[in-house]
Order: C-alpha cells, then structure tokens, then sequence
C-alpha cells in the first residue's frame, strides 16, 4: 500500500475517476493551467486535456451554475472551489437549484454534481476565508456533505462522491493536505453515510470531524497515557447522511460522549450530534454531553490567537477530564 | 385480546411492591378508572385505577404478596376468554396499563407524610429525585438497588454508573468515596470481634433510617419523664394472670406492655390533644385511637397497630398483641397492619432500661417510652422510707402539636391509669 499525502489522495481519487468515466470534468479557478490553487489538480490539463479540465472565470455564481446545469444534463462535474467560504457568492445555486432540483422534478433529474474544496481556519487567512459551511449545508434535505480526515478517506469519500448521483459537497482542509497515510493502490471507495471509529476505547466517546478527528486521536493518546483513560473516537466522515447507528453504538458501549468540531458551536454538526445522543441513547448516558468547537466569534486574524480559537488537544483534553469526572 | 397487568412502578425509587387488597374477583366486570386494589410501596399505600376495561380473567398475585416491578399481577379481557400465561421472569418495566390513583389519595398513615403535609416533603423529595445519571438509574434498576441510597462519586454528587457498579458487586468493600467516608484501622490482633465489612443495607433497615432521620430533623421534639408507682399494677397483673391461667390451658398472659398499651389508650381518651398529626397548615385530630408498639426484631424493628385501641378491653388488646408479635416475628405482617397509627408505645423495660426517650413515628403526635420496674427506696405518704416498684415513662412530643401542659396532663391521666389499674377494667 502506497504511503500518500491527503492532497495526492484527492487527485488520484479524480484521475481514476476521469479515466474510469468520461462523463467526469474538473472544473474551477486556476484548476488547469496553474495546477490549482492548492496544487490538488496538479498534472491533470496535461494528462486529460482542456475539454476535461476546464479552468473558469472568478465567478462562482456563474460557474456553480454551470456546473449544476451540465449535471443536468448527464456530465458529472468536480467542481472546486478555493475556499468554500466563497460559496457564499453562489449559494442558490449550491443549496436552492441543485438542493431541490430532483425534488421538484419529481425524481426527472438528477445532480450528480460534486463541489470540492478546503473549509477550515487556523491559516490565518481572515474571517471572509475561514467559513466552515458543513453544519449550514446539511441542514438543507437533498444535499450530502463529507468532511475526511485522513488521506485514505480523502479518496475513497471522493470517489463515492463522483458516482453518486445527488449533489455532493465535499470539504477538505488545507492544514491536513500535507498530511501523509496508507491508501490502496486498487480501486475503493468509502461510503457516503458510514462513520468510522478511528480509534477504539471504554471510557469515552469522542466524536469529530474533519481535522477535529485528527485533534482528538492526539488528546486520546494523552488521556491513555497520563490518565488512564481509553477513549474510543469516532469519525463521522459524513455529516449528511449521518451514521447515527456508529455513533450511539459507541455511546451504548462508553456512556460518555465529548463531541469535537471545529465550527463555530452555535447550529454546529456537534448540536444535532447532541440531540441525537440524548434522544435515543438518554439511559445509557453517564454524564452529560460536553462539546469542544471553535470559540465562537469571526475568525481570527492574529495568528496566535486564532489557533486558540480552534480545538486543540489540551481543550479537549481539559474537557474530556470533564466529562470523565 | 386479554391485557396483563403488571405491577406498576409509582415511586422512583420502588422496586417491590405488595398488593395490600383486590377490590375485584375473577370474572367480574371492570370499567374505566374502577379502583382494582390498593399496592403499597416503600413509600405509601396507592389506589390502582383500571385502564383497560373489561372482565377480570385472572388474578395471579394474591392479596398481602410482594412482587418485583413488571410482574403480573393480573389479566383483563372479554368475557371468557382464556387467562393469558404470564412469562415465567418478568422484566421489571414502567407501568403500561395501570397506572396510579393521585398521590393525594395516599392513606394517612404512619409512612411519610401525604405531599399535602409539608416538613417531611422535601426529604421525601429528594430521595425519589435522587441526582443520578440516567445510566446509573438503569443499572440500578437492573441490580435492585435504590440509586437515592447510594453515595455519588460524579460532579455535585451525582451517582454515576461506577458507583452502582461498586455498589452491586462489591459489598464487602469500602466504598472507594462518598459523604460517609469511615477510615478506621483493622484490628492490631488480626481477629478482632467482628469482620471489617459494609453490610448492605436492606429495605426494612433503609425505611428506619430514613423515618427516623426526617423524624428527627423535621419534628421538634420536646421531652417529658414521670416515675409511677407500679406496685399496684404488678399486684392486679400477677392476680388477674392467676385467674386467667386456672381458667384453661389456652388462657392468655396479659404482660406489663398490654396494660400500659389499655392505659395509653384511656389517657388519650382523657387527653385527646396528643392523639393528633401535624398535617402542614392544620392539625389533623383523630377520633380513633390506633396504638402502634415497637417489636425488636433480629435485624431492625416494626411497628404493628391495634386498630380502634379506645374500644378495646384489657383482654382484646393482649390477643391481638401477641397475634400481632407473632405475625411480626415470622414476617407476615401485611403493610395494612403496620400503617395508620396515631399514636406509639415502645418499652425497654426488658433489658432493664430504667428510662429513655423514643423518636416520634411521624405522623404521630408523640412516643411513649416505658422503662423497666425495678425496686428502690421511695418516701411514701407518710413521709416513711419503704420499697418501692418504680417505673419511669417518658414521652417525646412533637412540639408543633403538643405543649408542655397537655403533654404532662397525658402523663398525669396515665401515671394516675397504672396506679389504679382498676380504673382500666372500667
């Protein structure tokens, strides 16, 4: 099995997918030519050509729709977007028109589109480029959200997203494109909907998402060490749909649950998480629901103080001793 | 489709339940909110109301038996129709089908106050509303232990799983923390008198702490003694126990405690005022005289109650004490037997206590405590000194009810009963 980087996880995911099915483009800002922002897309203009990897002008109301539109009409677009904080400019098309279409249809169309890039802080990038739109998103009926931690999920989530035929928001971070794991050299794909426990445990629940997982596997280390406790993490991979059995399953197994994101806490994935836990596993509970997220206020500028506004391990260790008391 | 009903949970912390009376027979028709008997809890005696209406197929659990939470105690459905097998282990489970009577409708009786009466509410309260986990209620439920009695090793006390689990499977050993933390060194010698160990506390041992503790720190108890000559007593007993047992081998025994039982009773007579309750914003006065009296048995006491005691001659009340001792003593007592007194008599005299002051068992108005009889010098009318035959009585009130005066009025009509016991047959 090939050790790769989270970012060469991805490209694989969609060079194997543009070869496996010539319906697949990738299209977006500086995609093509400059190799991508975020050099994700690196080397495919040169191997597909510029009818498969088509880069578009800065307008992502206008290319979104493209894309919502072509899917429609049976190509399966890969859109990025270089910050999913510019989603914002194209929210009707994300949520409204490719939400809704096969809805209002009545099941005529399909939207096989995927919509791909980096939704995190902790880069010290400003409030305008640090939305983490995951919770906004999932909570519109229609539309699938994943969040991978890991280089192996990375590809696998995003393959499954490509041939999934409802539009698939894929959010990836720009702290963990670097980060290097074990991904088969054969073809696979990870689910969309099923969680996964990157760590097993007795004492406590962890459940996270995104770079949060890779947070908490680190605190789950120090619990074990300095305090004894063995604590079981699941990765919720996918925000929407939601693996509730995992999740509860862990809960029956622990009766203690810290939930880690790094969304701001208000409306976050965490606060559904929450309800969830106390709505179908309330006699198994030993403590009540702590939650780590981001501080909640605009992101930070100063560096310093917006990598304390993000999780990190001591939060939720501190917290974790919390829930544990 | 005939319905089971179940033993219906009515108390957080109920985990037993004994069905005090059926007000139905098999094969009689019930309808809606139909009072089907009454089930008595650690707590307090409850209507259960009917909520399927229909025939009474069976009836699987007799009056005055005790049953876990869930078991079936009995099916209803169209007439003849065949009773349903009940499943041999019945889960414990919330009540379903039956439910309740409102609390209100509790008997007053010698169980903690009814939620109307304040004082003992709060107690009451936060025994049932004991902070704990829902997982660690779970547990509980499932090992048969009453989460409010254990000590929370969670945030603010709170009970959480680990404690129940110290709890169920290790009762021998200290519990690791709590409010209660008694350190105390082994035996140097390595024998010692007894094993160092926490003994589970059972249900009886549980409902005296908890009694007798809300007693104590909510009842304002006051304190009175009197010293009676029992000489004449003792004369009329030995006479009166001389006829009785020429009269037949099946003849009674009248003891000392069945006279002071016959006196209490005419001295509450002749001094009403202390056969009352303290009942929140009113005193509740009790045209009856229900003498309760204290059995020591090997593992804690009970308190079983002479009904109509002011009705009852000399004779009734020592049959139906030593009835009720035997009962006591083989533990067939029924709940109904041991609630509503209105008033309690408890006697050391036995083991020689010459006098003591007994806790009031609430809703009383007063305890009466009878030391032994015991010979010593006395300054008789005459100014002589001779012997006399002693017994010291105390009495503790419950302030809120009772003064000083018609307190020491009761002792004075029950010293004046005991000194001219002839008064008694009257």
């Amino acid at each position: 099995m090939a050790v790769i980087s989270y970012r060469e996880a991805l490209r694989a995911a969609m060079r194997e997918e543009l070869k496996r099915d010539d319906k697949v483009v990738i299209m977006g800002e500086e995609v093509a030519q400059f190799n991508g922002a975020y050099k994700v897309t690196e080397g495919l203009l040169k191997e597909f050509g510029p009818k498969r990897i088509v880069d578009t002008p800065i307008s992502e109301a206008g290319f979104i729709g493209l894309g919502i539109g072509a899917s429609m009409l049976g190509i399966r677009p890969v859109m990025e977007l270089m910050f999913w904080s510019f989603s914002y400019v194209a929210f009707d098309q994300i949520v409204n028109n490719a939400g809704n279409i096969r809805y209002m249809s009545g099941g005529l169309i399909n939207c096989p589109i995927v919509i791909r890039g980096p939704a995190n802080g902790g880069t010290n990038v400003g409030a305008t480029h640090s939305h983490t739109p995951e919770a906004i998103l999932a909570s519109h009926p229609g539309i699938k959200v994943v969040c991978p931690a890991t280089p192996y999920d990375a590809k696998g989530l995003l393959k499954a997203a490509i041939r999934d035929n409802d539009p698939v928001y894929v959010m990836e971070n720009t702290i963990l494109y670097n980060d290097k794991g074990e991904v088969p050299d054969e073809d696979y794909i990870v689910p969309l909907g099923v969680a996964d426990v990157k760590r097993e445990g007795t004492d406590l629940t962890i459940v996270a998402h995104g770079r949060a997982v890779i947070t908490s596997l680190k605190a789950a280390e120090i619990l074990e060490k300095e305090h004894g406790v063995s604590v079981e993490v699941v990765d919720l991979r996918s925000i929407r749909p939601l693996d509730e059995e995992t999740i509860l399953a862990s809960v029956r197994k622990t009766h203690r649950a810290l939930l880690v994101e790094e969304n701001k806490p208000f409306c976050g994935v965490d606060a559904q998480v929450a309800y969830l836990i106390q709505s179908k596993a309330f006699d198994e509970l030993d403590a009540p629901i702590h939650r780590v997220s981001s501080i909640d206020a605009p992101q930070i500028y100063c560096k310093r103080m917006e990598d304390q506004q993000l999780p990190d391990v001591n939060r939720v260790v501190r917290e974790a001793l919390k829930v544990l008391a | 489709m005939a319905e089971i009903i179940d033993m219906p949970k009515l108390s957080d912390t109920m985990s037993v339940g004994t069905l005090v009376k059926w007000n139905i027979k098999e094969g009689q028709t019930v309808a809606f909110g139909d009072i089907l008997g009454e089930v008595e809890t650690d707590k307090a005696t409850m209507e259960l109301s009917c909520t399927v209406p229909g025939t009474i197929l069976k009836i699987y659990a007799p009056a005055g038996s005790q049953l876990p939470v869930g078991a079936p105690i009995c099916a209803i459905g169209k007439k003849g129709e065949a009773a349903p097998e009940p499943s041999a282990a019945p889960a414990p489970k919330a009540p379903a089908t039956a439910v309740p009577a409102i609390p209100e409708k509790a008997e007053v009786s010698c169980v903690p106050a009814a939620p109307a009466s304040s004082g003992s509410v709060a107690a009451q309260s936060d025994a049932s509303r004991a902070k704990a986990s829902p997982y660690a209620k779970r547990m509980a439920e499932k090992a048969a232990l009453n989460v409010a009695a254990l000590a929370g090793s969670g945030p603010g006390g709170r009970v959480v799983g680990r404690d129940v689990a110290a709890a169920a499977s290790a009762p021998a050993v200290a519990a690791p923390s709590g409010p209660i933390n008694v350190a105390v060194a082994p035996p140097a010698d390595g024998k010692g008198i007894q094993p160092d160990a926490d003994v589970p506390v059972g249900g009886m041992r549980q409902t005296i702490a908890r009694r007798l503790l809300e007693s104590k720190v909510t009842v304002p108890h006051f304190y009175l003694e009197v010293e009676v000559d029992a000489a004449p007593l003792m004369a009329m007993r030995e006479s009166l126990n001389k006829r009785l047992a020429e009269a037949g081998a099946d003849a009674i025994k009248l003891s000392v405690n069945d006279f002071i039982l016959k006196a209490s009773a005419e001295a509450l007579r002749r001094v009403p005022a202390v056969n009352a309750s303290w009942a929140g914003t009113s005193i509740r006065t009790h045209g009856a005289v229900h003498l309760s009296f204290g059995v020591a048995l090997e593992d804690g006491l009970v308190t079983p109650v002479i009904r109509d005691a002011h009705a009852k001659t000399l004779k009734d009340i020592a049959v139906e004490a030593k009835s009720l001792i035997g009962k006591a003593r083989s533990k067939k007592l029924t709940p109904n037997e041991m609630s509503g007194s209105t008033f309690t008599v408890t006697n050391l005299g036995m083991y020689g206590v010459t006098g003591f002051f007994g806790i009031i068992n609430v809703p009383n108005a007063a305890i009466l405590s009878v030391g032994a009889t015991i010979k010593k010098p006395v300054v008789d009318a005459q100014d002589r000194l001779v012997i006399g035959h002693r017994m010291v009585i105390g009495l503790s009130g419950d302030h809120r009810v009772v003064d000083g005066a018609n307190g020491a009025q009761f002792l004075q009509a029950l010293k004046q009963l005991l000194e001219e016991p002839a008064l008694m047959l009257i």
